[in-house]
């Protein structure tokens, strides 16, 4: 398993052709308390860069994008009920969506987590 | 800090963001500073949710120092020529406005569009004006020429504005005022001089939240010594202006910029009672004629609450629909952590403002139900 960052403050794990996606730790700490996210429909069909999801904080909304492109191939259910989840656990239990990668060449664009560590600590 | 400073690069003016007294013991207390109405203002501290229901049940302490506040008097004191000169800058009857008491009125341009929301206390020397932030310097400019030239108006830029609000404001309070007015006989709109930790402090039981309050003027140098001495109390945290914003929508209290504008009436934002009685049928102050239009005929359009169903929060600009058809647009929006569901504020057609209406809102592609309830979203709290 292996763990990539975009400059989107996503990050993205990969098991096999299958990448489950959310949001960093440092970007919910941006965004304050989720109220509400947003999630794309299982089997859409989404493209690296595509807004696919949306987390809802008290004050204002934003866009998650996929890091990768292919097929969404689960949703996580437990949001619904428990939009915290994002603040609590945003690089585990509060992961978004599963993806089912058509091109793992995308992941080669992405960050490695001491490369995104650094970026951070640009901004 | 006289003039508002500008710098001018490559043709392009650059305004530079400015601190205010406070701006430090912010930073120290861990605030999220951030850049609005042309200073770093303190957003959140700890979470906005957490600080929003510390402020609903206990008692927060926001910084508004950035909001304008001006002072008109004359050399003979407050004489009828300057009761006369301020009627006719607003539509306010001064004949019932008391010593020492707040009053919410409104800055019109001459068609009846709002240009700023404000309040006005009578002191016995002139009137105390407190405007909006992001609109005080065009507010002054305003004054200054619907007032006449032997009228003066000094903003006061070296005061700071403080808030305590909540349930618990008053006994943090209490604690350290001396004046000839207890603290307890002040009830809502009404203030008085006070010595608040050995500094002088104009307060007033008011606020914008919706709960019971004080906004308190002090010196700018003596903001950090008073705001310790609340922040101290074991009722009270700081607050950052994420939480006044999400208290306010919950209060039902239009804010503008959003709410308000210039293509706002006074009927189409439900603001009828900031035009008093005399005034209504009088005149005489800017924008009249087509204020007294509007009390007679009505408006197309009015400002209303509307609760959401889920948890899908709808934001400003988002289209209130009847049906396909557009009936309205969304002027403030948020999650509300006291109800726990979203909930706007929205101009709709004066005819689906009946409480109960069924209304659909669409937000990024999705259509959310909604249903007219009655403002405000949660019971105001003030001491009467």
């Amino acid at each position: 398993m292996t763990r990539y960052f975009s400059e989107d403050h996503e990050w993205i794990e990969v098991e096999g052709d299958l990448g489950t996606v959310g949001i960093t730790d440092y970007a919910q700490g941006q965004l304050g308390d989720i109220t509400f996210v947003d999630l794309p429909a299982e089997g859409s069909t989404v493209g690296k860069g595509d807004s696919v999801s949306v987390v809802d904080s008290v004050k204002a909304a934003s866009d998650v994008y996929t890091p990768v492109s292919g097929t969404i191939a689960e949703v996580n259910a437990a949001l619904a009920d428990q939009p915290e989840l994002v603040n609590t656990e945003a690089e585990t239990g509060g992961w978004l969506f599963r993806v089912t990668l058509s091109d793992a060449a995308e992941l080669g664009a992405l960050m490695d987590e001491t490369a995104y560590k650094a970026f951070v600590d640009s901004l | 800090m006289s003039e508002f400073p500008v710098s001018e690069e490559d043709g392009v003016e650059e305004i530079e963001t400015l601190t205010l007294p406070l701006d430090a013991w912010h930073r120290a207390k861990g605030g999220r500073m951030v850049e609005f109405a042309g200073y770093y203002m303190p957003v959140q501290y700890e979470g906005i949710m957490a600080e929003h229901l510390w402020t609903r049940e206990s008692a927060g302490l926001f910084d508004v120092s950035h909001m304008g506040q001006v002072y008109i008097s004359s050399e003979e004191g407050v004489t009828p020529a300057l009761e006369a000169a301020v009627e006719a800058a607003l539509p306010i009857d001064l004949a019932t406005l008391k010593n020492g008491a707040p009053r919410y009125s409104l800055l019109l341009d001459e068609n009846g569009g709002i240009l700023d929301d404000l309040m006005v206390t009578r002191w016995a020397t002139g009137f105390y004006l407190v405007v909006n932030g992001a609109t005080k310097w065009d507010d002054i400019g305003t004054l200054r020429e619907l007032l006449p030239d032997d009228v003066t108006l000094n903003h006061l830029d070296e005061s700071a504005l403080l808030a305590l609000q909540g349930p618990k404001a008053f006994a943090a309070l209490e604690r350290h005022v001396e004046g000839e007015i207890p603290l307890s006989d002040l009830r809502f709109m009404k203030g008085a001089a006070y010595k608040l930790g050995g500094v002088d402090a104009w307060i007033s039981r008011s606020g914008y939240t919706g709960e019971d309050g004080f906004e308190i003027a002090i010196p700018g140098e003596s903001a950090a010594h008073v705001a310790d001495l609340l922040c101290g109390e074991p009722e009270v945290k700081p607050i950052g202006l994420g939480a006044r914003d999400s208290l306010r929508l919950e209060a039902g209290l239009p804010l503008y910029g959003h709410d308000l504008s210039p293509e706002t009436s006074v009927i189409d934002a439900d603001l009828k009672f900031a035009v008093n009685k005399r005034r209504r049928t009088e005149g005489g102050f800017p924008g009249a004629d087509r204020v007294l239009n509007d009390f007679a005929e009505g408006t197309a359009r009015r400002r209303i609450g509307l609760v959401l169903e889920g948890r899908m929060a709808a934001r400003e600009g988002a289209k209130v629909l009847l049906g396909d058809q557009e009936v309205g647009v969304v002027t403030s929006g948020g999650f509300s952590p006291s109800l726990q569901n979203p909930i706007v504020m929205a101009y709709v057609d004066t005819a689906l403002t009946a409480e109960g209406t069924a209304l659909t809102i669409e937000m990024r592609g999705k259509k959310l139900d909604a249903t007219v309830v009655p403002m405000p979203f949660v019971p105001h709290r003030y001491y009467r």
